[in-house]
């Protein structure tokens, strides 16, 4: 099945150029079947090779291809790398990906872009797919930069409209000044390591430096990547992209901006995990970034009134929760929230999408309500992954984000208190959403209230499929003080160096009231939640009135988007504008006419030499033979 | 054989200076007749030149040389009197300052 | 002696040339290129060229010097030439030659002594002589030479003619 392996990303490139170059001619069944079909057959190999690896015929593998780059003594390969990290990653991406791929065959079945949209798709699953395969950092860095095409083409799909394309370049150069970061990060991998294979660096960095000792490179190094991924996986300070791109279709949110690009850049910190670890420097600012950006975007999702505004803060505020979990040191751990979160906030989103279906395109939760009867599946799936996100046991999140809290306990009680409030704030918004959407009377108009309606087949059964997996996905990583043997993390310790993954130290007892605490808080918190919503028939104030102070700064997401345009877009554009002004026209476009405008003059002096007299043709031959005699006779050069 | 090399330089500063001759009346004049003539004597002092190599070096090559330069020299003249008659035909003059309509 | 004869018509011709350029009427410049040219024919003789003595009186002063006159008779032109209205082209003709006449005589001086050739034959410039290697190595210049002529003669007479409508 290895041989085969090469097919799973071609597959979809090859959906893609398809889907591509066709275009119009083909007509929607066929896109679509395309479309699905290519990341169903990769699904499919990506199944045959978890098999192999959760029986042991395969342990660690990597492929290598071509020889990419050879210049001097740096060798870099095309190489994929198969083992348990990577096969994790890839069946999320495949898995959700292809239902995600099926509900856009319902969702976007009436959008003229429909090829386009499938294309791009299947072009962003190749990228990702090339991310997590690769075996050295050029070739992560090569899905890297395709993902943030790719999210950049979904975002502004509806390029017509310029708000959209804004949000798709926000996005894009957000992306890139990330980058920046890992470029550079790679450059000094490549100078202190000399190679770009992570056998190589992993194997170099064991040897070279001791654990525990503060290394500069390796702290710079550690900290350039992570502003990489600060930029991918939206962390503060480079962020403010990701509610932004809720512009693109509900679909791509899905996929892109909560199951899988976002979550490249954990991916890549629990890859470089020897890295990381040798640089505790790092994993503390990780620690704090991430807690910080989890409670931030919290407080900002609190009171945000579109349905998928909501769920992007959201999203940004359970990726802090990730970056939490790596800045203590607990990779699996990410990476178990991290695959989680791929089946309750896809399931969101999506849910999201049919609702928006249903109401003719309407975001704003102050004009729905009393959507359970009409759309009972929407409603059933969405609540469950409510569920599964405030950590309700047995559901998907509670395993994952209890098992985060539990190695915060260990570093300190504050960080245990402070990412519990962070859990309450995440119960608190989501619930308020579930309620203000789906229970009460309706708020819209009257045209919205006759099309409502429970959305076709294609798009109900992935979320029937999703809610399933919100369910029963937090099993593979049940901690021993429940009975479990935690899969998950016995399944990725030869990824993890043994000495990295922080082992719980906490006795049973503790954390079984650490559990019970965070569990009883929520169950208090959505009692509250229903009360002020359902039972007192809040609903939030309308556009335009007036909030109060904190209210504001909320609403207003604390206004970092203006502080950022003042700062750094304001002084970009006036930098860019000096440029075109002076440099531009005045020194450069001036010296290319000048030498234009120079020839001509030249010539309308020089014209004056054709003045048709014979006699001067014949004095100035003379002169010109008795030069050359001159110089070839008397004077020898 | 002292004289004959001296005999050649003799023979080498005649002909420059019938050249130079020839060389100023082609451009000193403004009758095309006279510039005809001047390219003559330039030719003509070539002609010696070479005659006096031939003897220098005992090679009879150059002779035949001076032979064709002779007939070539005869073609162009009967061309360019007939090119002259043409231009006395149409502008009346063979002023050489005349023909300057080929200019900017 | 020689040196004599070779000072004496080296004068003539260099006078003669003068008188050519500088006379005022065409046909004194002619009759004094016709001294010119005997002068040069002289100078042949003392370089022992005798077929090329011969050849240079036919054809320059029996031939090229008669057409010469033909056409100054024919077009008129045996009155003074007009003066000159400015002196530059003059001023800068007589510079341009005596440049050139310095440089050439400059090129002589720094010429390095050559080797003349060992044994002379005497007889190197006579009609037997000359005309063997004229047909033996240089036959085809001298063919090529008779359509030169052919060519030359239908270009004069095509030139000549006088376009018939105009007439």
């Amino acid at each position: 099945m290895l041989q085969l392996a090469w097919l799973i990303p071609v597959l979809p490139l090859i959906g893609f150029l398809i889907i591509g170059l066709a275009n119009k001619k083909l007509n929607k069944t066929l896109v679509g079947i395309v479309g699905c079909g290519s990341i169903f057959l990769s699904f499919l190999i990506v199944l045959s090779l978890l098999i192999n690896v959760l029986n042991g015929s395969i342990k660690s593998e990597t492929l290598t291809y071509f020889n990419w780059i050879s210049a001097g003594s740096l060798d870099i390969k095309l190489s994929f790398l198969i083992d348990p990290l990577s096969v994790t990653m890839m069946t999320i991406i495949t898995g959700v990906g292809f239902l995600i791929h099926l509900y856009s065959a319902g969702y976007m079945s009436h959008d003229e872009g429909y090829a386009r949209y499938f294309a791009y798709l299947n072009l962003f699953v190749f990228s990702m797919l090339i991310l997590v395969m690769g075996s050295n950092f050029l070739v992560l860095f090569a899905g890297w930069e395709g993902v943030g095409l790719c999210s950049y083409l979904l975002i502004g799909f509806w390029f017509k409209n310029n708000d959209y394309n804004n949000a798709a370049k926000k996005a894009f150069i957000m992306n890139r000044i990330g980058d920046l970061g890992f470029l550079l990060g790679m450059l000094l991998i490549i100078v202190t390591f000399g190679s770009l294979e992570y056998s190589v660096v992993f194997e170099k960095a064991r040897s070279f430096f001791t654990p525990g000792v503060a290394e500069p490179v390796m702290i710079a190094i550690t900290l350039l990547l992570f502003l990489g991924a600060t930029g991918k996986s939206a962390q503060i300070p480079l962020y403010t992209w990701l509610p932004d791109a809720m512009a693109g279709p509900t679909p791509v949110s899905a996929l892109i901006h909560a199951a899988t690009m976002v979550t490249a850049g954990i991916y890549m910190i629990v890859r470089s995990n020897v890295l990381f670890s040798l640089a505790p420097f790092t994993l503390d600012v990780i620690q704090i970034i991430g807690l910080t950006t989890a409670l931030f975007a919290a407080t900002i999702g609190l009171v945000q009134n579109d349905i998928k505004k909501v769920l992007a803060y959201s999203t940004v505020s359970q990726l802090g929760y990730m970056f939490f979990a790596l800045g203590l040191g607990a990779y699996s751990t990410a990476i178990f929230h991290v695959a989680t979160h791929a089946f309750f906030k896809a399931l969101l989103f999506l849910g999201a999408g049919s609702v928006i279906h249903a109401m003719s395109g309407e975001q704003d939760i102050r004009n729905m309500g009393g959507l359970y009867k009409k759309l009972p599946i929407t409603f059933i799936t969405f609540i469950i992954g409510t569920l599964a996100i405030a950590g309700i046991p047995p559901f998907a999140g509670f395993f994952s984000k209890d098992e985060i809290l539990a190695h915060a306990y260990e570093h300190s009680p504050v960080l245990w208190a402070l990412g519990v409030v962070g859990a309450l704030m995440t119960t608190f918004y989501m619930f308020r959403l579930v309620f203000l959407t789906f229970f009460g009377s309706f708020r819209g108009t009257e045209h919205q209230k006759s099309h409502l309606h429970e959305s076709p087949l294609i798009m109900t059964v992935p979320l029937i499929v999703l809610a399933v997996l919100s369910v029963v996905g937090g099993f593979v990583g049940v901690p021993e003080v429940l009975g479990g043997s935690n899969f998950l993390k016995s399944f990725l310790s030869p990824v993890i160096a043994p000495i990295n993954e922080q082992a719980g130290h906490l006795s049973h007892s503790t954390e079984l009231i650490l559990m019970g605490i965070s569990v009883g808080a929520v169950l208090l918190v959505i009692a509250i939640t229903a009360r002020i919503y359902v039972s007192n028939k809040t609903v939030p104030a309308p556009e335009g009135s007036e909030l109060s102070t904190p209210h504001k700064v909320l609403y207003n997401k604390y206004y970092i988007d203006e502080i950022y345009r003042t700062l750094i877009v304001k002084p970009l554009y006036w930098l860019g504008d000096i440029f075109y002004k002076v440099f531009e026209i005045k020194i450069i476009d001036n010296f290319v006419n000048a030498w234009g405008k120079g020839v001509d003059r030249g010539s309308a002096g020089l014209r004056f030499l054709q003045n048709g007299s014979i006699s001067f043709y014949m004095i100035a031959m003379v002169i010109g033979i008795i030069l050359i005699l001159f110089f070839n006779t008397i004077i020898k050069f | 054989m002292q004289a004959l090399s001296n005999t050649v330089t003799n023979y080498l500063v005649l002909a420059s200076i019938l050249f130079a001759i020839g060389v100023m009346g082609v451009l000193v004049r403004r009758n095309i007749i006279i510039i005809f003539m001047s390219i003559e004597l330039m030719l003509n002092a070539v002609n010696l030149l070479l005659v006096a190599f031939s003897v220098f070096h005992n090679d009879a090559s150059s002779q035949v040389f001076v032979f064709f330069i002779m007939a070539v020299a005869a073609a162009e003249i009967t061309v360019g009197l007939a090119i002259l008659v043409m231009i006395y035909r149409n502008t009346g003059s063979v002023d050489i300052n005349a023909l300057n309509k080929l200019k900017w | 002696m020689d040196q004599l004869v070779f000072l004496i018509l080296s004068i003539i011709s260099i006078g003669a040339a003068l008188a050519v350029i500088f006379s005022r009427n065409p046909v004194y410049s002619v009759l004094f290129l016709i001294v010119t040219f005997f002068s040069i024919a002289g100078h042949y003789v003392l370089l022992n060229a005798q077929f090329l003595f011969i050849v240079h009186i036919i054809v320059y002063a029996g031939a090229i010097l008669v057409l010469f006159l033909f056409v100054i008779m024919l077009l008129n032109l045996n009155k003074t030439d007009q003066t000159e209205k400015s002196m530059l082209p003059k001023v800068a003709g007589a510079i341009s030659g005596g440049l050139l006449l310095i440089v050439l005589l400059g090129a002589v001086k720094g010429l390095n002594q050559a080797e003349a050739a060992q044994a002379v034959n005497a007889d190197m410039g006579s009609v037997k002589n000359l005309g063997k290697i004229l047909f033996d190595e240089y036959l085809l210049p001298f063919e090529i030479s008779s359509t030169l002529f052919l060519s030359a003669m239908i270009g004069a007479v095509m030139l000549g003619k006088k376009n018939l409508k105009d007439h």
